[in-house]
């Protein structure tokens, strides 16, 4: 019985796989994409396909692919991708190859959510039958983390959306969703790799570099130590082998000098590509400079293009600390409290609101993530509140932007007020994952040691 | 268009002083077709190659410490003051032999029409508008014209050094295309619109000219009269294609004799002035403001055959035209979507665009500029090309005082190398020392000058500076403040507050003092009889005197208590 369950289960998978990946083709051959890729909510200034196209034919004049503050993404993106943009095959749609390299990226991250997924299961199983738990679960329904997330990034409306729009984030999701695979899996060339392409192309999956450290140290997802100190002092039973693993520095090491290794590559990559255009330091200017010191003021789905429009120049740099600051100073308390839970926090380090150009892409990525805890957090508060949220926000969204942009009715406040409510949406979900989180830890905690109490009482 | 007048001041402000304003000279010069009101800047530099910016002309003449100085600053702060940022010129390579690569051009594509922008042009000169050909600049008559362009050109010439004198050549222009008082009243319609009215200088200008001014050399006013059209009562020795100048030295009038000059035709001619070979104009596609395409149109006018020059004995013949294009930073161009469309039908870009040379815009520092060599079958009849932008967005400080004004793309020049606008002189030596004449002798090109495109842009909410800020932070408040807490709570303390099981609804009720909203947060626990009661909370941590004074917490147990 449990068996047939188990296949109807996968085969429902594939199927949704199968039925997303026909859907995408279908819309490729729609006109000009459905013209998602003008839309600013899936292109901008960093994933937007026309600034790509503009900086291979620049890159093809023999002038610097920076030269006009239009292209601000990686070289390597401009030799791997930029013909793509120009090649046309007779009778089929345009960017039809581009089209397909952006589904295949969306699938390869699908099945390695999937993979990633499964080992977060075993790593679950693991700990409960450590916990003697199991016989708790066995009633209740358990969702298989790898297939939920996978499904939920396939069929995401925005994972669609974000592909459809010729966008390079597909490209970027499956750096980050690389390394954290290889991470998960113990696989430390690879996680390497994802993490230096990932920070390469984007600057700030940097900060993953923390959950990928503890995933590296000490494994997937667990309950923290001392509760298994805790259960043991409660049994007075002390078995040595049933113990975690304690933080082990050699992955670590190894890691660091895999990640040197990959960055020094590609720099020395970007190097050669670049030499007569002004070499590294230009490409360090006008990619990292350009994230950091959020030059291009076109409306986006974040909150600091109108800010940064409005306020005075003489408080930019400020401001422009603070953000950015904001983002490393959060990541501290949540490794404080979430280290044994490295996966979440790649999660939160993800969840991408203080980004200087959000996309959809992003919120596709860290929605996708969503699913491998969908265990844990199913007690999450608001659930149906940000579901609803953002089901609101999107069409919203694009419809304010019509109206300031396109009619004239509006003004650029009706747009902000949508990135606004956008933002809070963001912030709830991670501050009620986060609760949630915690609350299910002290669950785990009470069941163990309330155990005892019940048997007592 | 009726008659075509222009003035053009040459002066030569040199480091000694005591040459100041010693080589002013006055000269009438015929200026072809341009596109609209511009102010154009034109700075020519025979030195080794340097970056030479209006800034480091004005720290160039601060060294002189002449009285020059004054003056030539008054001009740099007249009429160049918009120019001064490297936003607003650039360095075309092509587009203007026999300067090229030396050549700084920046352009002012709008201009209040306001009389008061002539006054600083004419402090330059010696006399200003008191006496000399410059009384002739009567402000309501040339404001009634029908074009008006004023034109800046200096030269530095000389090292510098060993010896050989800094000097920069100043060349003003200004070009007007009137119409005679008598004729505006009886204004005709097409089918007479070419005809040439009976004209003088004070039905054109209402003034005369009282003799010259004291300090020029030179004072002369030219006529020409063009082409075939005029019978000419001449000797024959001069063929059927040739023009006539007329030489009027001014310095013969006085003020109890002034000088007038008149045309009054005996017989009805109709004239039209010379047209290029392509008649060129611009104009934007797409709506929205938030991208949009630029095409430049070219089709041939009828005066093509007569402009074959050396290529007409060839089979495919060639028509060589130049394009020059700046856009400013805030229309950013898509170069590689350059299409080019020949009779209406799209051709590869390759097969017309012999050179491109592209400058791109970068954000906030320079304009983007375009230069395109094009080879054009001799027999098109009509060829576009277009290109996409996309429409930037401002910081609130860099919108003009009238925010919704729109914002200007400079004019595109069309030129064609190979048909010539200089004169050839047949005869009379004495004329070439003039350096007016010895300038149309140049060779140059013929220009078009096509419109100026006007590009609305979006405005943010000017009025929402400090709510902007507010709100954002307000947003970032929240985020860091309650995940914080969210992270921080224990159980320990959860179970300290709270009495018993059952469900505990809180109410927190918080008062900010600067932003007066009311958060109400209503919270709901599960409680599970086989577990202890969990209890969870989230606090907004908004300051830091939300506890003290507003704070109210209100318990309900599930037996309302």
């Amino acid at each position: 019985m449990e068996k047939l369950k188990k296949k109807i289960r996968s085969f429902s998978f594939w199927n949704w796989v199968i039925a997303s990946i026909i859907f995408r083709l279908i819309l490729i051959y729609f006109p000009n994409n459905l013209n998602l890729s003008s839309r600013p909510e899936v292109s901008t200034p960093l994933t937007s396909f026309r600034r790509l196209s503009e900086g291979y034919w620049l890159k093809q004049l023999s002038m610097s692919p920076y030269a006009g503050s239009m292209y601000h993404g990686s070289p390597l993106l401009l030799s791997l991708l930029g013909p793509l943009t120009v090649k046309r095959i007779e009778g089929q749609p345009n960017h039809l190859l581009y089209s397909l390299v952006s589904v295949i990226a969306d699938v390869v991250s699908a099945m390695l959510i999937r993979a990633t997924g499964q080992n977060l299961q075993v790593a679950y199983f693991g700990t409960l039958k450590s916990f003697d738990l199991v016989k708790q679960i066995e009633g209740s329904e358990v969702h298989s983390p790898g297939d939920v997330a996978a499904l939920i990034y396939l069929c995401n409306p925005f994972t669609i959306v974000a592909c459809m729009g010729l966008s390079t984030s597909p490209i970027e999701n499956m750096a980050v969703i690389l390394c954290l695979y290889g991470a998960c899996s113990r696989l430390i060339p690879l996680a390497a790799f994802g993490w230096v392409i990932a920070t390469h192309m984007s600057l700030y999956p940097a900060i993953l570099i923390i959950p990928v450290i503890f995933l590296l140290g000490r494994g997937p997802d667990a309950p923290p130590r001392k509760l298994f100190l805790q259960m043991h002092q409660e049994k007075g039973v002390l078995n040595q082998s049933k113990l975690p693993p304690c933080f082990s520095w050699g992955p670590i090491i190894h890691f660091a000098f895999w990640a040197l290794l990959w960055s020094v590559y590609v720099l020395v990559l970007c190097g050669i590509s670049l030499k007569q255009f002004g070499g590294l330091w230009e490409m360090f200017k006008s990619t990292y400079g350009f994230i950091l010191t959020v030059e291009d003021l076109s409306p986006n789905i974040g909150v600091l293009w109108y800010f940064f429009a409005e306020v005075f120049e003489f408080f930019w740099n400020f401001f422009l600390i603070v953000f950015h600051a904001n983002i490393l100073f959060m990541i501290l308390p949540l490794a404080i409290r979430l280290h044994h839970r490295p996966c979440y926090l790649a999660y939160v380090a993800v969840c991408s609101m203080l980004k200087s150009y959000p996309s959809v892409g992003d919120s596709a990525l860290y929605s996708g993530l969503l699913g491998w805890f969908v265990n844990e957090l199913s007690d999450m508060q608001f659930s149906l509140f940000l579901f609803c949220g953002y089901v609101g926000v999107s069409p919203l969204s694009p419809v304010m932007h019509n109206l300031w942009i396109w009619r004239g009715t509006g003004n650029a406040n009706f747009y902000f007020a949508t990135t606004m409510v956008y933002a809070c949406l963001q912030i709830v979900l991670v501050v009620e994952g986060v609760s949630a989180m915690l609350n299910h830890d002290r669950k785990l905690r009470s069941l163990i040691t309330g155990k005892p109490r019940d048997a007592k009482s | 268009m009726f008659y075509l007048g222009g003035f053009i001041v040459g002066g030569r402000l040199s480091a000694d002083s005591s040459a100041l304003c010693s080589g002013s000279k006055w000269h009438v010069r015929l200026v072809g077709r341009s596109g609209g009101p511009n102010v154009t800047s034109r700075i020519g530099s025979d030195y080794p190659y340097r970056s030479v910016g209006l800034q480091e002309m004005k720290m160039l003449y601060a060294r002189q410490g002449s009285e020059s100085d004054e003056k030539s600053a008054m001009l740099l702060k007249a009429q160049a003051d918009f120019l001064e940022s490297s936003t607003s010129y650039y360095a075309p390579e092509w587009s203007f032999p026999p300067a090229s690569g030396n050549l700084r051009y920046g352009t002012l594509p709008r201009e209040a029409v306001c009389t008061e922008n002539i006054t600083p042009w004419l402090k330059l000169l010696p006399c200003q508008d008191k006496a000399g050909i410059s009384t002739l600049l009567d402000r309501p008559s040339i404001y009634r014209g029908f074009y008006l362009s004023q034109r800046l050109h200096l030269t530095l010439t000389g090292s510098g050094y060993e010896g050989m004198d800094l000097s920069i050549i100043l060349e003003k222009t200004l070009t007007v295309v009137l119409q005679p008082n008598s004729q505006r009243a009886s204004l005709v319609r097409d089918s007479e619109k070419h005809i040439q009215p009976s004209w003088s200088l004070s039905s054109i200008f209402g003034n005369q000219v009282g003799g010259k001014c004291v300090l020029a050399e030179t004072s002369n006013v030219y006529l020409l009269l063009d082409r075939d059209r005029i019978f000419i009562e001449e000797s024959s020795l001069l063929s059927k294609n040739s023009s006539v100048l007329y030489k009027f030295e001014v310095e013969k009038y006085s003020e109890s004799e002034p000088f007038d000059l008149g045309l009054t035709w005996k017989i009805l001619v109709v004239w039209l002035c010379q047209q290029a070979p392509l008649h060129a104009s611009r104009f934007l596609m797409g709506s929205g403001n938030e991208r949009g395409a630029i095409a430049i149109s070219l089709k041939s006018t009828q005066t093509t055959e007569g402009f074959m020059g050396a290529h007409s004995n060839d089979e495919r013949c060639e028509l060589r035209v130049d394009v020059f294009q700046v856009v400013p930073w805030y229309v950013k161009v898509y170069f590689h979507s350059l299409q080019v469309f020949v009779d209406q039908q799209p051709k590869a870009v390759s097969d017309i665009i012999e050179k491109i040379h592209v400058s791109p815009s970068k954000d906030k520092v320079s304009p983007g500029v375009m230069e395109l060599v094009l080879k054009l079958p001799c027999s098109v009849s009509s060829t576009a090309l277009t290109i996409e932008f996309d429409k930037g967005f401002l910081h609130i400080d860099e919108y003009p005082p009238d925010a919704n004004q729109v914002f200007d793309i400079p004019s595109t020049i069309v030129s064609f190398p190979n048909f010539h606008a200089s004169m050839v002189f047949l005869e009379n030596h004495s004329l070439n020392k003039s350096p007016l004449l010895s300038k149309f002798q140049e060779k140059s090109h013929v220009m078009s000058y096509t419109e100026v495109l006007l590009v609305p842009l979006t405005t943010p909410d000017f009025s929402m500076p400090y709510n902007v800020i507010t709100i954002t932070c307000t947003v970032f408040a929240l985020y860091f403040g309650s995940l914080l807490n969210a992270l921080r709570t224990r159980v320990t303390e959860e179970e300290s507050f709270l009495k018993d099981k059952g469900s505990i609804i809180f109410i927190i009720f918080i008062h900010h003092p600067t932003i007066s909203e009311e958060f109400w947060f209503e919270r709901k626990l599960k409680g599970d009889h086989n577990q202890p009661p969990q209890t969870k909370f989230v606090m907004v941590c908004c300051q830091e005197n939300w506890s003290a004074t507003s704070a109210a917490v209100k318990v309900v147990g599930k037996d309302n208590r």
